[in-house]
Parts: structure tokens; sequence; C-alpha cells
């Protein structure tokens, strides 16, 4: 317990961490993972613009990338990471890597939430002669948003899981936290504290989402 | 005048895989719509009325054939010249298809939106619009608050909001209560009276047609088999597809377990005498029968009132000597339709 209590600052400053690799995460890969599923959604045999070779290509470099396990994605990707963000290491490196891998996986579940809109909703915004971009921006997305953020809510999580690999590449975060003073030390207590504080930011981000759909949704 | 004008189109879909053939969803069709018409176009599933009322507002385009609709020839235009044609004609759906994530109030200011029209004009024309449908109570209501009902109202001020010419309404009562089918359809002709809408009514429900339509093409497989003025194909159904459809809503002569039922209660001769209006009427039946000391018995069918006219098919039990009941047959079938049944 009182190497607990030595720890705090290291365990505060780690959570703090985690919780900024994962809202930039979020935040980037939430924005690319958009754009390629809007792409996805609208280029689709049938869909609202629908083109095949943009369709297959977005739907190829999707399923090469999106089963990689990420902690071999994070070595792989290091070149490229020294490339854009000038560090192979480090949280700018795991901001990077995490957000590209997270595009992958936030561009099906924005597809696949696209997906349930009626077929019938988007023939009548055509019907009164919108064009497929403002159907997409002005009807699709606002029909789609309930279970949008329930996508995103979902995303944040798997994050968190994700990110707790950071310390392969030298970036902190509760992972590393658990890890290099818990697992390392034979703590085992300080192990469980990093658990416990991730429970916690789960609940309240899932419950956050839960609360945020519901009131779009009005149920 | 002529508001939509098709003469032959067609609409083939490629085969769905490999190896099989081509679909013919359209074959053919010549199609005139006057402005001011409310015109029902009636089919059974798949029989291609879907498909055919997309071509008006070129949510399909055609294979083949010619598709003037206010003067512009559809085929061959862009996508975007299209959309400007489509501003012009609204369009109800039988699954209403409104915007979940709108209010009413957004639902019908969107088309508004799409035609670039300003907030102030918009505000107006809703307003309008909502007391149009009756639905002022309900402007900051979203659509899962409302009944089917309601819905199709918005619907139709939706459709109507940007003052289209031609209103397209796709099974737009078939997801409704015989109730509330009534109060839309009476909506739907007031929307044709007082805004001089044309109005195409798709539909597989005779009744329907008979209650608001004044023209009526019927389909089969991708072709119309039959077209007129609704009074016309009711009273004198051409094809197997009409009659049937026409049997639906008005008393025709009894058939099969029916006339069964009738002939074992009534021995002697049953005749069924189509009357109308223009024709034939009830009572020079009757007195022709009675001129001729035929007893009889009115044991089926009913009158109808179609557009404004009279029509029917009643059904007798005829009692006599075998001359005198023939020479009442021969008389009646000199200027009505008799048909004797047992």
């Amino acid at each position: 317990m009182d190497v607990l209590i030595d720890l705090q600052p290291q365990m505060w400053q780690a959570a703090g961490e985690t919780l900024v690799i994962v809202a930039l995460t979020l935040l980037f890969g939430g924005i690319g993972g958009l754009a390629i599923g809007l792409g996805l959604y609208s280029s689709r045999p049938g869909g609202i613009m629908g083109n095949r070779s943009v369709f297959t290509t977005l739907n190829v470099i999707v399923n090469v990338f999106r089963p990689i396990p990420f902690i071999i994605f994070l070595a792989a990707a290091q070149p490229l990471a020294r490339l854009v963000v000038g560090t192979g290491i480090g949280n700018p490196a795991i901001i990077f890597t995490l957000s590209l891998a997270a595009s992958f996986a936030i561009a099906r579940i924005v597809e696949q939430n696209l997906l349930t809109v009626q077929p019938g909703v988007i023939e009548a915004a055509r019907s009164v002669g919108a064009s497929p971009l403002r159907i997409l921006f002005q009807i699709v997305l606002p029909e789609a948003l309930g279970p949008l953020v329930l996508g995103y809510t979902f995303i944040f999580v798997a994050l968190v899981d994700m990110s707790a690999v950071a310390g392969y590449v030298g970036g902190g975060g509760l992972g590393t936290f658990a890890l290099l003073y818990g697992y390392r030390q034979f703590n085992p207590l300080v192990t469980w504290a990093a658990v416990l504080i991730i429970i916690v930011l789960v609940q309240v981000v899932q419950f956050f989402g839960n609360w945020l759909a519901r009131k779009i949704m009005r149920r | 005048m002529s508001i939509i004008s098709m003469t032959g189109v067609n609409k083939v879909y490629p085969p769905r895989q490999r190896g099989q053939s081509e679909v013919v969803a359209l074959d053919g069709i010549d199609l005139t719509v006057n402005k001011g018409d409310i015109f029902g176009i009636i089919g059974y599933s798949g029989a291609g009325k879907s498909t055919l009322v997309r071509l008006v507002n070129a949510l399909e385009t055609a294979s083949g054939g010619s598709i003037v609709v206010d003067g512009t020839e559809l085929v061959g235009l862009r996508e975007s010249e299209l959309r400007r044609v489509r501003l012009g004609i609204g369009m109800i759906f039988q699954q209403f298809n409104l915007f979940s994530a709108k209010t009413v109030w957004g639902n019908i200011a969107y088309p508004l939106t799409v035609a670039g029209v300003s907030r102030e004009k918009q505000t107006a024309r809703i307003s309008e619009l909502l007391h149009f449908v009756g639905l002022a109570d309900k402007a900051h209501s979203y659509p899962d608050e409302l009944s089917g009902g309601q819905k199709q109202r918005v619907g139709i001020a939706r459709a109507l909001a940007t003052s289209p010419g031609i209103l397209l309404a796709d099974e737009a009562t078939s997801a409704l209560d015989p109730e509330t089918t009534d109060e839309v359809l009476t909506l739907l002709q007031r929307v044709n009276r007082e805004y001089g809408v044309t109005i195409i009514v798709i539909t597989h429900e005779m009744e329907v047609i008979k209650r608001i339509a004044n023209h009526v093409a019927v389909m089969e497989a991708g072709r119309i088999i039959e077209s007129g003025p609704v009074f016309e194909v009711f009273s004198h159904p051409q094809t197997a597809a009409s009659k049937r459809f026409v049997n639906t809503v008005v008393n025709s002569a009894p058939r099969d377990k029916e006339l069964a039922a009738l002939v074992e209660r009534h021995p002697g001769t049953i005749i069924s005498v189509a009357v109308n209006d223009t024709d034939a009427s009830q009572s020079e039946v009757i007195r022709h029968l009675i001129q001729r000391e035929v007893e009889f018995e009115l044991i089926h069918g009913g009158i109808d009132n179609i557009q404004g006219k009279t029509f029917g098919t009643l059904t007798f039990a005829l009692r006599g000597t075998s001359d005198n009941v023939r020479a009442a047959i021969d008389a009646v079938s000199r200027f009505a339709n008799v048909e004797e049944v047992a």
C-alpha cells in the first residue's frame, strides 16, 4: 500500500497521458475513419455515389490493415511515424500510429452505421432534388448520428485497450505504468490500481456516450 | 393538355448474376397524363408500377423511349439537370420516408433549402402548408411522435413545399387503416382541386382508384394492358386482370361457391344485369320483367357511385313460363349487358 502512495504522482500522470493519447487518437483517427467510412458508404455499388473501383480500393485497404495486431503494426509503421511526426518513439509516435490503425476500424463502424439509414429516406431526399453530397451531410449523417455516437464510444474503449502497449515504443500512460511499476517490480497492487482507474474511465465514458446517444435518438 | 407523356418506354435491369437473363421491368409503355388529372396506376406487386412512377421524376432512368414531363424530355438529361426537374415534382411514399432526425418543420423545410429558398419565404410557406394539412400544432414534433396518418400528411406537405405541378403517390395509403386512408385520399383530392396539382396514384387497391382517380391504367408484367377513364374501365373492363380488380370493389355477378349457394336456394333462371346511368337503368330492366309477367327476386348485387355516375350489377332469380322468361331476357339484352349465370 505504501508503494502505491509513493507512486501516486506517477500514477496520475500516467492516467493523464492515457487520456491525452486516447483523446488525440479519437480526434485524428475519428476524422480519418469518418472520411474513409463516408467514402466506403457513398461509393458502395448502388450507393448515393456508387463507384465500384473507389469502393473496391477503399475496401481492400481497410481489409488489409484492420486485422494486423496493433503491437505488430506499431513496430511495422515505425518508419512511417518517423517520416510524419519526426520520431519513432514516445507519445507522438504512439498517437500517430494509433490514429492510423484506429482509422481503419472506425471506417468500418462508420460505414456500418450509415448503412442502417433507410433507403427510402435517401430516396425521399433524392426526390426533392438534393445532390449526393447534400444527402450525405444533411440527411444520412444526422439520421445515423445516434448509432454513430455509440460506435465512437465503443472505439474509445478499444483505444484505451490499444494504447496500453505504448510503453513498447517508449510511450507513457496507464499500460506503461502498470507494467513498469506493477508487473516488473512484483507489485500486483500497483497493477490493480491501474486496472481500477481504467475501469472507472471506461465506465464514465460509456455512460456519457449512452446518455448522448439516447438524447440524440430521443429515446 | 398533357403534362406527362411517355412513348415506347422500356426499363431493363442487367442480370443479377452471370448466366441469368436480364430483367425487363417495363416493356413498351405509352402513357399520357393530362394536366389536372388524378391518374391511377393499378397492378399487383411486381407489375412495374413503382418503376414506372420513378421514371417520371427520374429516380430511375429509362433504358429506351421518350419521357416528356412538363415540356422537358428527360431521357438523355444529365444528373444535375434531372435534379432541377425533381424540384418540380413532389413524391409521397408508402412508408412515409420522413427524416427522423428533423422535426415536422425541418422535414417540410428541407426541399425549400435544397431549392435555395430564403429563410423568410420558407417560414411563410411552411406555415401555410402546416395549416393546409392540419398539423399546425405539430410543427416541432418529431416523426416518431406522430401517427401514420399524421406522418403521411407531413409527407404530403413536404412533397408540396416547392409548389410542384405534379405529385407522385407511391402506395401512399397502403400502410394506413381504412379511416386514415380516407382522410389522406380526401387530402389528395384537395391538393388536386385547390392547388391544381396533377397527381399520379400508384396502388394495388381498386378502392383507391374508385375513390379519387378520374383516369386509370392497369399494369401487368411491365405493360399497360388497359387504360381509360375510370368509369369506362369499371363498367367495361376488357382484360381478365382489370375484371379481377373491378370485382374487388364493385358488386359483380356471383361466381363459384357464391353462385352455387344461390342456385340451390333459387331454382329457375338466374341472370346478372350490368346497370348504369348511361345505357341501362334499373327501372327499365324491372319494367321489362314486369311487362312479360316474369316474377323476379333480387338475390345479389349492388349499386355504386363512381365519378358521380351510378354503376353496378344486379342478379335476379326469374320465375315464369319459359317463353315469358326468354322474352324478358331478350328484351333486357337489347339495351343492357345480361349474363345468364344459371
